[in-house]
């Protein structure tokens, strides 16, 4: 399977690196060159690249078509949109999904109410701030039942 | 008329003066403090505070009942979901958008956020036609009709060099509705017009047969 990861934070890294290492060809944009360094700590066998490792990295703005294509959008199967944005993330899914037909785009969002309506519109949405809040509401009732 | 401009620049706070002048019924959605607070002490009650792309900020701001939304802010992405989400979670009739990007109009277009409005586009074709030598001119572009009225300057070599308007071969779905001489005077062809080198052609054709057209009068592209 062909996954393009768009964002190289700590999610989209690490997201890259198990996709990598799970057998698929991994194709990583972000408008950072310097991010490509999250993607090479930590390879298995310690000093090969992220690029010697058989990943891909491309440097561009993930709303820039140029970008999208150059990344591999045209032949991805597994579409990640991980970058800081919730603006940029819900609009390039949607690019990647009407536009390219991708068969499987997933978003990260943070914003729990625009997760929970995108979800709804069909965009298969992560929303980390969601989970986190209902780790806390379970700690703290744990904590008051003790 | 109630309206909610999301972005409280130049054209978003302009927009809001003018229509609060012509009695509509006005919010403005700023995001940034230092600009809303300084914006607050002229429009007072008629701007609020907040990112206008969550959807909290946008109810508060009453987009439920809004007639139109206008979403000018800096970013293309915001843009563009706060339209989608004004058309298509609010229900609103009338949306417009600020493109920032001329490249982005491709995602404005993709995601049904019409009107799009670029000023950079708009400048361009003002450049273009004040320019002498850029081939083809967009004169009047209606989507929705299907409809295109382009100008082309006639370039040496030029199939159509030479020909009556009759006989300029032109693909189904345009026609030759002015032929403009160098020298200057407009006027309505007749089927015996001939073209010259240097006329400027107005035609009306459906969109996507540029191509077709240019190549019969300017084949070289742009004429200087």
């Amino acid at each position: 399977m062909m996954v393009l990861i768009v964002g190289a934070g700590r999610v989209g890294s690490a997201v890259a690196k198990s996709s990598l290492a799970a057998g698929h060809t991994v194709s990583v944009l972000d408008e950072d060159p310097l991010s490509h360094e999250r993607l090479d700590a930590g390879q298995a066998g310690q000093d090969i690249s992220w690029e010697e490792a058989g990943g891909r990295f491309t440097v561009g703005t993930a709303i820039e078509i140029d970008a999208l294509v150059a990344a591999g959008v045209e032949e991805a199967d597994v579409f990640i949109a991980a970058t800081r944005g919730d603006n940029t993330n819900i609009l390039v899914a949607q690019v990647a999904k009407k536009r390219y037909g991708v068969e499987r785009v997933i978003v990260r969002v943070l914003d729990p109410a625009r997760s929970d309506w995108y979800a709804k519109q069909g965009l298969h949405t992560v929303c980390a701030v969601k989970l986190g809040i209902q780790m806390f509401e379970d700690a703290v009732a744990q904590n008051g039942s003790v | 008329m109630y309206v909610v401009i999301v972005g409280g620049g130049k054209v978003g706070l302009n927009l809001a003066r003018e229509l609060i002048r012509k009695r509509q019924e006005v919010t403005l959605v700023e995001g940034h403090r230092s600009a809303y607070l300084k914006i607050e002490q002229e429009l007072e009650h008629a701007v609020q505070y907040g990112d206008g792309t969550e959807l909290w900020v946008l109810e508060r701001a009453g987009i439920a009942r809004a007639d139109l939304v206008v979403a000018v802010t800096g970013d293309d992405e915001d843009n563009i979901l706060i339209c989608q989400v004004a058309k298509e979670k609010y229900l609103c009739e009338r949306i417009i958008a600020r493109c920032n990007n001329p490249r982005n109009l491709t995602h404005f277009k993709l995601l049904g956020i019409q009107p799009a409005v670029s000023a950079t586009d708009l400048i361009l074709n003002l450049i273009e036609h004040e320019v002498p030598g850029h081939g083809l001119v967009h004169l009047l572009d209606l989507p929705d009709e299907k409809l295109e009225i382009i100008e082309v300057e006639v370039t040496e070599g030029a199939p159509a060099v030479g020909r009556t308007v009759a006989d300029v071969e032109l693909p189904d779905g345009s026609l030759i509705i002015s032929v403009l001489p160098r020298g200057g005077g407009g006027f309505v062809p007749k089927g015996d017009t001939v073209i010259n080198i240097g006329d400027e052609v107005l035609v009306v054709l459906d969109p996507g047969l540029e191509e077709d057209i240019t190549s019969q009068f300017a084949p070289n592209g742009a004429g200087g």
